[in-house]
């Protein structure tokens, strides 16, 4: 049993639901109790899907238990079917319709339908809403794919799938819109997309592509491998994130179609890279950001946070224990340890502890970021009504890296305005312990200066044991802006005891700062 | 999937529509959403699956900031299979929770249906837990959707609480139960007062571990319609029930308070003078609202059981045109009031299947559709104007002073449709 709050990852099904809402064509029947059906206002509402997600929840009931659930989930197949013609049904059960046994697939085929039929088995006590959507898709892909036939008519020239994009998902509508624009100035056709988009047909039509691109492995990987083990199609293993991943992408699928990779390479619209470079964001470099995600927005951002803007990676993390290997071996290259957790409370603390200056997160954590007064992007799932905007906002691709650098820069404060703030930080209309007007923390920062006038070395940054700060260093310290200044007051606090100081002075503040120096 | 047209001996009911198929509803477990926030001092930790914890995240939508005073004991596959004893596990999440949040007074373990499915007795570990935690008093309810519906579950909750009531002969005269916003419960507590009723209680109380005290005299009286679990605890109790309009509206609050004095012997001048102006004033703005909204059609889809109140005040308050109304379970004792001045010509309809709800609302065509979140915007995309049911239960609507604010939740999204060039 785990106590949880908050969850970052819905229960598989909900993932399977991610599937087949991308789908055309599909239809999921769901055994389920009526409070699951809660699930379509995720897509209703969250994504304002004009259309409910294409499943059936058998919705039993207590007094169904004792009598005949099977019977139910056999009409509701049957009936889904007639009522909504779909070229194949997809079946299963969620958490609680898995203890009652019921066997939704071989119910579903002994119903007789003239579809294909996929049943699901998602261990909804062992697994999450990810890997449901990459079991899901697939056993899809496993199940319709055309390996062995050959197409009935050849298109020339070559040609890939783009495979991951589904319904609910984190800019994947965007994220699409920009490779596949991508791939086509590369003069590489695109076969099919999937699951978004793609009906059953489609999917029968898979292999007859030259290769795979994978956009999101969470959800498409394992159909990826199975499809280069069965048909013989290489995948695609860089993530376009980023400006420098772009051009390695565009490398890789160049390479593997066997074409020039220069029409898609430095265009006009990649202005990340400029900007980066542009005086003004001298003030990024080394800002301390932490970083956390599903693996793959993680691992990407903290890249393009490190290489591309000059960010120091103060911490890296993933709720997507699936895929910890890649997240805890990215980490270490920022001489890190990977955080590894679905529990939004260890999240909290270790973003408190390591003081970063920027959280780039899902959701949750920009709640945290908000709670501890720091700025936030948001960069992964779980999604947010606000993270399908209405605007086009990919990720992925030159545009993507634009808009990652103006994701990144936007809720610091702009280079310039903190170079005035420090010129003017003595002047007495400036106070430092004004917190940025775009925080809304300015009310609070007042009360606290006056607080600390009235009693100098109780301010809640203080820490309540450990070396006493003389009075020149308490001022001194509190020059320092108030976003470093409770690293640099436990930083000197921690020097004074490895050093046996028992009363940091001025000089102590600094032997401590010339210390830790980078 | 059958269908039967019930004809009932009463005077001119409307039929009603039962029919069986999909149900698109929240489980009980979505009461938790509101209670939390009702009683300060309670914690409600779910006993379930992933699945439950992110429906409550999904329907508590943006309340992250603080540390919500709700959880889910996430049911595991070591759990399941017997290598962990569910119970020492659950004493052991209980005993991490409480060390976390020692403010918590009453803790409600609250079934779902995975916990009932596997017969988990959490009965017993409440029992249990009150023992070994001094103080902090356990409960357990079931929020489960294979046996509650949506409000059901705050039926479920409330129906717990009643064993726990302190019986005293100085008790309340009046016990109001039903969540009410906070605001709400002021202000009926400053008419009571000026009616002469001093000693009210409200189940449930704003603190669960300070509840109200009853004795053999007190009346009740429901301030929402889904308590039927609840209300027969209580006549079980020797507590005789005001049966009376749910207090929306001018005409359903000055009903409601007119049904309570006469139960406790207040003359009706009392009544009326104590309720006239703040009955006027919402008279007044209803009747403002009266011009956006008379004569429109209205559909209800099956969601709360407040739609046969709903109806009544849409009909008869704002003069709307119903057309069906449907309702999870139809109590029609506890609604006899609402329902004996609903118009005639319309359909009732209990249970559901919601593709067959849909297609009759499609023919309909009414000018606003109250539904669930998931059927909004669907709705929306195919031209009917809605309303999300679940407002009418997160919103004060209760009383005089929200009359018009009720009436407005109606209006806004017919005025904006309105106001929409694109």
């Amino acid at each position: 049993m785990q106590l949880a709050l908050w969850t970052y990852e819905g229960p598989p099904h909900v993932g399977a639901m991610r599937v087949a809402a991308a789908m055309r064509g599909v239809h999921y029947v769901l055994h389920a109790p009526q409070g699951d059906t809660y699930a379509d206002l995720l897509f209703t509402m969250i994504e304002r899907s004009k259309t409910r997600p294409p499943v059936t929840y058998t919705t039993f009931q207590a007094r169904d238990l004792g009598a005949d659930t099977a019977t139910l989930f056999r009409d509701q197949v049957r009936d889904a079917a007639e009522r909504f013609k779909p070229e194949a049904m997809l079946v299963g059960a969620s958490c609680t319709a898995e203890l009652i046994q019921d066997d939704p697939g071989g119910l579903a085929r002994s119903v007789g339908l003239a579809i294909p039929v996929i049943a699901l088995e998602l261990p909804a006590y062992q697994r999450k809403e990810n890997w449901g959507a990459s079991e899901t898709f697939y056993q899809i892909v496993r199940q319709l794919a055309a390996v062995g036939d050959a197409p009935a008519e050849s298109a020339p020239g070559p040609s890939c799938n783009i495979l991951g994009p589904t319904a609910l998902g984190f800019r994947n509508r965007d994220d699409l819109a920009e490779i596949t624009r991508l791939i086509g100035r590369l003069g590489i056709r695109v076969n099919v997309t999937a699951p978004l988009g793609a009906s059953p047909a489609d999917i029968a039509r898979l292999p007859f592509a030259d290769f795979n691109v994978v956009l999101y492995p969470e959800i498409a990987r394992q159909a990826a491998d199975f499809l280069q083990r069965s048909a013989g199609q290489p995948c695609t293993r860089i993530i376009p994130i980023g400006h420098a991943a772009t051009e390695a992408f565009v490398r890789e699928v160049a390479d593997l179609a066997g074409v020039d990779p220069a029409p898609a390479l430095a265009p006009a619209e990649a202005r990340s890279p400029w900007y980066a470079r542009s005086v003004d964001s001298n003030y990024l470099t080394g800002k301390r950001v932490f970083v956390f995600g599903d693996a793959t927005h993680a691992i990407a951002c903290a890249r393009v946070a490190a290489r591309e803007l000059g960010f120091q990676v103060v911490g890296l993390g993933t709720y997507s224990r699936e895929f910890a290997r890649e997240v805890r071996k990215e980490a270490e290259l920022y001489g890190q340890e990977a955080l590894i957790a679905d529990d939004y409370l260890e999240v909290e603390a270790a973003i408190t502890r390591a003081a970063p200056e920027i959280v780039l997160g899902t959701q949750m954590e920009r709640h945290i970021a908000k709670k501890l007064n720091i700025p936030c992007a948001v960069i992964s799932a779980p999604v947010h009504v606000q993270d399908f905007p209405a605007r086009y906002s990919p990720v992925m691709g030159y545009e993507g890296a634009n808009v990652l650098f103006d994701s990144f820069v936007h809720p610091l404060m702009m280079g310039l305005e903190e170079h005035l703030l420090h010129m003017f930080r003595e002047d007495f209309e400036f106070t430092t312990d004004a917190s940025p007007s775009h925080l809304g923390g300015a009310g609070l920062a007042v009360a606290d200066a006056a607080g600390l006038a009235a009693q100098a070395p109780a301010d809640s940054e203080a820490s309540l044991a450990g070396p006493a700060w003389a009075d020149d260093a308490e001022q001194e310290v509190r020059k320092i802006p108030f976003f470093v200044r409770s690293k640099a007051r436990r930083n000197t606090e921690k020097y004074a005891e490895m050093h046996g100081i028992a009363r940091i002075t001025l000089d102590t503040l600094y032997e401590a700062r010339a210390y830790y120096a980078r | 999937m059958s269908v039967t047209v019930e004809k009932s001996p009463e005077i001119a009911p409307p039929p009603v529509l039962r029919q069986r198929g999909q149900r698109e509803v929240f489980c009980g477990l979505t009461g938790i959403v509101w209670l939390h926030r009702k009683m300060q001092d309670a914690f409600f930790l779910v006993v379930g699956s992933r699945t439950c914890a992110h429906l409550l995240q999904s329907a508590a939508g943006v309340m992250i900031f603080a540390e919500p005073r709700f959880a889910t004991a996430i049911i595991g596959e070591r759990d399941l299979a017997g290598l962990a004893d569910a119970n020492e596990e659950l004493d052991r999440v209980v005993g991490e929770l409480l060390a976390r949040r020692p403010d918590i007074r009453v803790l409600f373990l609250v079934g779902s249906c995975p916990s009932e499915v596997i017969k988990l007795d959490l009965s017993r570990a409440a029992q249990r837990l009150s023992r070994n935690h001094d103080s902090v008093r356990v409960l357990h309810y079931s929020g489960s959707g294979i046996e509650t519906t949506f409000t059901e579950g705050e039926d479920a909750c409330l129906a717990t609480l009643v064993p726990g009531l302190p019986v005293s002969t100085d008790g309340a005269d009046l016990l109001v139960v039903g969540a009410l916003a906070d605001t709400v419960e002021d202000q009926f507590r400053r008419l009571f007062a000026a009616m002469g009723v001093v000693r009210v209680g409200f189940l449930p109380a704003r603190r669960a571990a300070e509840p109200p005290s009853i004795g053999p005299h007190t009346r009740f009286i429901l301030a929402q319609p889904f308590l039927a679990e609840t209300a027969r605890l209580l006549a079980k109790a020797g507590l005789k029930r005001i049966s009376a309009t749910m207090p929306l509206g001018a005409e359903g609050t000055r009903a409601w308070f007119t049904a309570i004095a006469g139960a406790l012997d207040i003359p009706p001048s009392r009544v009326q003078e104590v309720t006239e102006i703040p009955y006027r004033r919402a008279e007044s703005a209803l009747r403002r609202m009266h011009a956006h909204l008379s004569g429109k059609s209205i559909f209800f889809f099956r969601d709360s059981q407040l739609e046969i109140p709903l109806a009544r005040f849409a009909a008869n308050e704002l003069g709307m045109r119903l057309t069906e109304v449907g309702t999870p379970y139809l109590h029609r004792a506890l609604i006899a009031e609402d329902l004996a001045r609903l118009p005639t010509g319309i359909t009732l309809s209990e249970g559901q299947d919601v593709e067959r709800q849909l297609d009759r609302c499609r023919a309909i065509r009414p000018d606003l559709t109250v539904c669930g979140l998931g059927l909004a915007n669907p709705l929306e995309a195919e031209g009917l104007t809605t309303k999300w049911s679940i407002e009418l239960v997160f919103t004060p609507i209760q009383g005089f002073e929200q009359a018009a604010d009720l009436a407005e939740l109606f209006a806004r999204p017919l005025r904006r449709r309105a106001r929409l060039t694109v």
